[in-house]
């Protein structure tokens, strides 16, 4: 008999545990960070819940953005979403499209929690607003492309960091000269940097109707903007030497390429900025500066890259009560600071980054050099081609656009080439979206 | 031959109901939706979809690259299954001969079945990273030999190697099986009679190998059309320029990524007629050279 004494204690606590939290109204948080990140913001939760006793965040990690987006439309279809889903901007066309999310905007008003949205910066919250500006999902994880470069490389060669892509090739050229042996510039072809921050960034856009905002009958242009001219540079740069290709199939990715003292430039997010600080060899000097433009153009804002918070609809008024709070927590000031601290991401709001300039966090390493990011991302006022980009199939358009860019790399044809094909196709890949959305309007 | 019958048919079917409905539930529901669903816009989040009859069909087979995706799957399976079969069976003749310490090799030679793809595309990655390893000797003795990330016959090589070497486990199997289950006193009456062991192997374990070789060849064929995804997506990601864009991972990458459900559902089915077809015409034309014994 006396055995079971411990068993049937254990039992009753068990029992109070889980009527101690089921008082606290559960709702459920899917997230497609993993590795580090991932660990980061399940701790978020932590501290969501650990403020709260009437709320609990249920969070659970997914490998990837597509592998999240993947399961919560698996799990809407069966009635069991999640109420918050993070998401990435490429990933949200269909999302837009169905209408089935509460916009945050509206869910705070709604729950008469104020939100201050015009200290958000506005190159972020465009992003995730409909065309007419109201915020459909809240600003999360942000970042944006800037060009990192080894300093010690660029000493001994005698040039300034570049600012604009002239004076890249020369620095290029520079460090070739003072050590034939390095690798210049470690390229890895991205979508999100050689297209569509570098477009933003030229005021130049990707596509017609205003990068999509405008209407459904949208095409693809950059096979006829500075883009080519672009691609046909890197090109270029390869083939002369100055440029080597560095991707996980060649072994070494562009990041790694950089951190490991092999190559003197490589751009890539800031959200990198942590990673290379955890990577870097020994006595690596290395900073960043933003992406250079062409000479003749003038610099306009970066668009931000990352993902946001989506409120799924479906889902009951507590569920939205949770999620509001939960939001109006990530919006503080000290959540945001904590946030950024402790990954590479920047600010989404004002007073947050000038709280930190304020007290110094971007004065010494190790986050000296981020707030270059923000310098890019704030550059100019959002406008018509810099806002963001409002195109549906935006993942397959990338894989066309990967596919053919690797296609010219290879030699097997000419970057024009490529990039038209790369349009025709993604072309395709639009009309066949504007069709499974019939009659419907891009919000 | 004798047969045995259950005489009352409710037994039977209760028998059968477990498995009949497991692939009912696993097979034709889901082939059935993806059936409708290759004949419709599908929209991800739900909310509705328009019929659009054959023009699912018709953009894929209209697409040159999907012809091109075909074609590297033909060429994936052709290649991995010659490799994976012919490795199988030298090992299995060697193990079968008993050669010194063959119980530890049948041990070892069984293990890769049971590694999950993407750790064997992982591990592989590693191995024919063109800047470390081996690789890199080969490179720096013919410079520029080889490199998987630009080159889409090296990158095609490499998924080949990886997808047989984790088959070669599975064929060896069977191999041994059928080797084993040769009646020694044949073997012996050839060895009487003057041959060696090459010819023994020639006229004797060869055509009787035969059964075992064709079912084999079936699950080979059928495995590398369907199951190469996990290879594909840590080694390559179907690049360079699509050059290990094989259909299983193109199925995946529109219909999963791309959220473009009707066209996967539209390539799944073509995938699976095109390896309908194919085992068919293996038991046609390769089947009756089979002779069971």
């Amino acid at each position: 008999m006396n055995k079971s004494y411990p068993a049937l204690a254990a039992l009753a606590l068990a029992f109070c545990a889980t009527t101690a939290s089921a008082d606290k109204i559960k709702f459920d948080y899917w997230y497609g960070l993993s590795g580090d990140l991932g660990v980061t913001l399940a701790e978020t939760c932590n501290r969501f819940n650990a403020s709260q006793d009437k709320y609990e965040a249920v969070c659970t990690g997914y490998d990837g953005y597509e592998l999240v987006v993947q399961s919560a439309i698996a799990a809407f279809r069966a009635g069991k979403a999640p109420t918050i889903l993070q998401s990435f901007d490429a990933g949200t066309a269909d999302l837009m499209m169905s209408g089935e999310f509460y916009p945050v905007q509206k869910m705070m008003a709604d729950f008469g929690i104020e939100i201050d949205w015009a200290n958000y910066f506005p190159g972020i919250s465009n992003y995730y607003a409909s065309s007419k500006g109201e915020l459909f999902s809240m600003p999360f994880n942000s970042s944006t492309a800037v060009m990192y470069y080894n300093a010690a490389d660029l000493e001994k060669a005698g040039v300034a960091p570049p600012t604009t892509w002239e004076e890249f090739e020369a620095a290029l050229k520079a460090v070739k000269a003072s050590d034939p042996a390095r690798c210049g510039f470690a390229y890895e072809p991205s979508v999100w940097i050689d297209l569509e921050q570098f477009s933003a960034i030229h005021n130049v856009g990707i596509a017609t109707n205003n990068n999509g905002y405008d209407g459904m009958d949208t095409t693809f242009t950059f096979n006829t903007t500075l883009h080519v001219k672009h691609m046909e540079n890197i090109q270029r740069w390869m083939t002369e030497g100055l440029a080597e290709l560095k991707t996980a199939a060649s072994g070494m990715t562009s990041q790694d390429a950089f951190a490991q003292n092999v190559c003197t430039f490589y751009t890539g997010s800031i959200a990198s900025h942590s990673s290379i600080h955890l990577k870097a060899v020994e006595g690596l000097a290395w900073d960043v500066i933003m992406l250079p433009v062409y000479e003749g153009n003038t610099r306009h804002n970066s668009v931000v890259g990352g993902a946001s918070l989506w409120v799924l609809s479906g889902k009951s008024e507590d569920e939205y009560r949770g999620a509001a709070e939960y939001m109006k927590f990530l919006a503080t000031a000290e959540s945001e600071k904590w946030w950024v601290s402790n990954t590479g991401y920047i600010p989404v709001t004002k007073s947050a980054f000038e709280q930190l300039t304020a007290e110094g966090f971007y004065a010494a390493a190790p986050y000296k050099g981020r707030e270059v990011a923000m310098q890019s991302l704030t550059f100019t006022e959002p406008g018509p081609l810099t806002r963001g980009y409002r195109l549906g199939s935006m993942i397959q358009v990338r894989a066309e656009w990967k596919s053919e860019v690797e296609a010219a790399l290879a030699g097997q044809k000419t970057m024009q080439e490529a990039l038209d094909t790369a349009v025709e196709r993604s072309n395709g890949l639009l009309a066949k979206f504007a069709k499974t959305y019939e009659g419907k309007t891009l919000p | 031959m004798r047969r045995a019958y259950f005489k009352n048919n409710w037994v039977s079917a209760l028998m059968v109901a477990p498995q009949l409905l497991i692939i009912f539930i696993f097979f034709y529901w889901p082939t059935s939706q993806a059936m409708y669903w290759a004949f419709t816009l599908e929209q991800p989040w739900g909310g509705g979809n328009t019929w659009v009859g054959f023009d699912n069909f018709r953009d894929i087979l209209s697409d040159s690259l999907y012809w091109y995706s075909i074609q590297v799957s033909v060429v994936y399976a052709l290649g991995s299954t010659v490799l994976a079969v012919g490795m199988a069976i030298i090992l299995a003749v060697f193990v079968d001969r008993q050669m010194r310490g063959f119980k530890a090799y049948k041990i070892g030679l069984i293990w890769p079945y049971a590694i999950a793809a993407p750790a064997v595309g992982l591990a592989f990655r590693f191995i024919f990273n063109p800047t470390a390893g081996i690789m890199l000797y080969v490179n720096h003795v013919f410079p520029g030999v080889w490199d998987p990330s630009t080159s889409g016959n090296d990158a095609m090589i490499m998924v080949i190697v990886a997808g047989a070497w984790k088959q070669v486990a599975y064929n060896f199997i069977f191999f041994l099986a059928g080797l084993q289950s040769i009646p020694r006193s044949l073997l012996e009456a050839g060895a009487i009679d003057g041959a060696r062991a090459l010819r023994r192997m020639r006229d004797i374990q060869l055509p009787l190998l035969a059964p075992t070789f064709f079912f084999v060849l079936v699950i080979n064929i059928t495995d590398s059309f369907t199951d190469s995804f996990g290879i594909v997506d840590t080694m390559t990601g179907g690049g360079p320029a699509r050059a290990t864009n094989l259909m299983v991972f193109k199925i995946f990458n529109d219909g999963f990524q791309g959220l473009d459900y009707s066209g996967a559902a539209a390539q799944s089915i073509i995938l699976m007629f095109l390896v309908v077809a194919l085992t068919f015409v293996q038991f046609r034309y390769i089947e009756r050279k089979v002779h069971y014994t």
